[in-house]
């Protein structure tokens, strides 16, 4: 017998064997699902992005099916309608699901933040952030290479000028690009919300002026105009207290540099 | 009484001298993916040693039986692969229907030594050293016993690293390669421990 064919024969053979043990072994010692785990896990998206705080969506389904008391609201990215889906499985009663956008809380693209060296390295936010915090002149904004881009399941994140945008009407809120941001600028919040700070940078006004323009400088024009008294500045920086704001849209119109956003946030979800 | 001598020659060659990671660079993704934390590191060791036994016990036959006498012996690599593949899907699945709490623990990392260079090393090795089947074994278990040691040992300098303040441009991945290069040189020390102990 030819070598070529002998060869051939045994390795063949040998996957054979292999295959056949492990088909036997799966049919019988295949350790029987939990039927309502199985359910459940139909029930969800797949996605595998972890916001529910479970190992993916085959932990969330082992976690409902065997652990009581576990949200069944606890999906983002399938929001209500699973949230429905699975409360009928598990026959309780269905929660409201608080719908989630991510949001880039800086605004330092290329026109408005100051370089201070030129990154030649791997196409990666956190291979460049750990060169002395990036090329910026500011080390708490956006880095600009994209990887909450890279992680983004729906396509909702773009790099433009220099700086990452969420479009919100794409975002399912599962909070992967807020993971894989090193500098931590991404943050999610209810989509309800309408104005938002844009800027991350915690240091005093004149050293914000001179690394970027459109870095909130703790000037407290917002804190002065906004009427429900909503706004408070936290180490140089305004902040939001949404419980007060009503969405009127004031301080952005005074903020002089921009850094506080009035938009329609609305997620993926609505649409 | 020789027997046991070359045993332990063996163990200690596969252990010291010849330490898998730290020696001859096999199974670093490992060493260096699972060695932030200690119980992590164990388990990984264990489930290691664990695997490149039943490996060698499958391997050793198939190349001796099957594969020398047809004369076939250079289809070792893509055998051995597949075997040790299947083999650990096998056990994956015998571990989790009847010791479901050892399957537990050993978890993520079984599937993840499928396909570990270290392991197919092992068993690769064994046949070119000319090892008879008992000698195989306890050089696997030599083999996965340092591996697991190199493993701890790393940890051990990892915790400590986590405490550490390198310069910014260290941080993360580089300090960690040169951690586990002086670890690696640290082990060279034993180069002449083995033929000093057992001559040659």
């Amino acid at each position: 017998m030819s070598p070529i064919l002998l060869a051939i024969i045994i390795v063949t053979l040998i996957g054979f064997v292999c295959a056949a043990v492990l088909a036997v072994a799966s049919h019988f010692m295949s350790v029987p699902v939990n039927e309502t785990e199985a359910k459940v896990r139909e029930c969800l998206p797949g996605a595998n992005c972890g916001a529910c705080g479970f190992t993916g969506c085959d932990g969330y389904a082992k976690a409902l099916a065997e652990v009581p008391g576990t949200k069944t609201n606890l999906c983002v990215p399938g929001a209500d309608a699973v949230a429905k889906k699975i409360a009928e499985v598990m026959g309780v009663e269905a929660e409201d699901v608080i719908e989630q956008v991510a949001f880039v809380r800086c605004s330092g693209d290329c026109f408005n933040r100051s370089e201070r060296h030129i990154y030649k390295g791997i196409d990666s936010c956190a291979a460049a952030q750990m060169l002395y915090g990036g090329s910026g002149m500011c080390t708490q904004g956006c880095i600009g290479l994209g990887d909450c881009q890279k992680v983004c399941t729906q396509n909702a994140i773009c790099i433009e000028n220099g700086i990452a945008h969420v479009d919100t009407r794409k975002c399912l809120g599962c909070g992967l690009c807020a993971k894989a941001c090193p500098n931590h600028l991404i943050e999610l919040f209810p989509d309800v919300r309408r104005v938002v700070v844009v800027c991350s940078n915690h240091e005093k006004g004149a050293v914000v002026r001179g690394k970027c323009k459109a870095g909130c400088l703790g000037c407290g024009l917002c804190v002065r105009n906004c009427e429900q008294g909503a706004i408070s500045l936290v180490n140089n920086l305004a902040v939001i207290d949404y419980d007060k704001c009503v969405g009127c849209g004031k301080c952005e119109e005074k903020c002089p540099v921009h850094a506080i956003k009035f938009a329609d946030f609305s997620g993926g979800h609505r649409f | 009484m020789e027997t046991y001598k070359l045993l332990l020659k063996i163990i200690m060659t596969s252990v010291l001298v010849n330490n898998y990671v730290l020696s001859k660079f096999l199974g670093i993704c490992p060493f260096l993916g699972v060695s932030k934390k200690l119980d992590q590191a164990s388990g990984m060791g264990i489930a290691v040693i664990f695997v490149m036994l039943i490996a060698t016990a499958a391997t050793w036959p198939i190349q001796t039986y099957l594969l020398d006498p047809n004369g076939m012996g250079y289809l070792q690599t893509i055998v051995f692969i597949l075997v040790i593949a299947a083999l650990v899907q096998f056990v994956e699945i015998v571990l989790k229907k009847f010791l479901p709490s050892l399957h537990k623990s050993l978890g993520v990392y079984l599937p993840l030594i499928t396909t570990n260079c270290a392991v197919l090393g092992v068993t690769i090795n064994n046949i070119t050293d000319g090892y008879n089947f008992l000698e195989s074994m306890v050089s696997s278990l030599g083999c996965g016993l340092g591996f697991l040691l190199a493993m701890v040992i790393f940890a051990g300098v990892r915790e400590r690293m986590e405490e550490a303040d390198p310069p910014k441009a260290f941080r993360g991945i580089p300090i960690t390669l040169a951690a586990a290069s002086i670890v690696s040189m640290a082990f060279y020390g034993f180069g002449g421990i083995v033929t000093s102990l057992f001559g040659e």
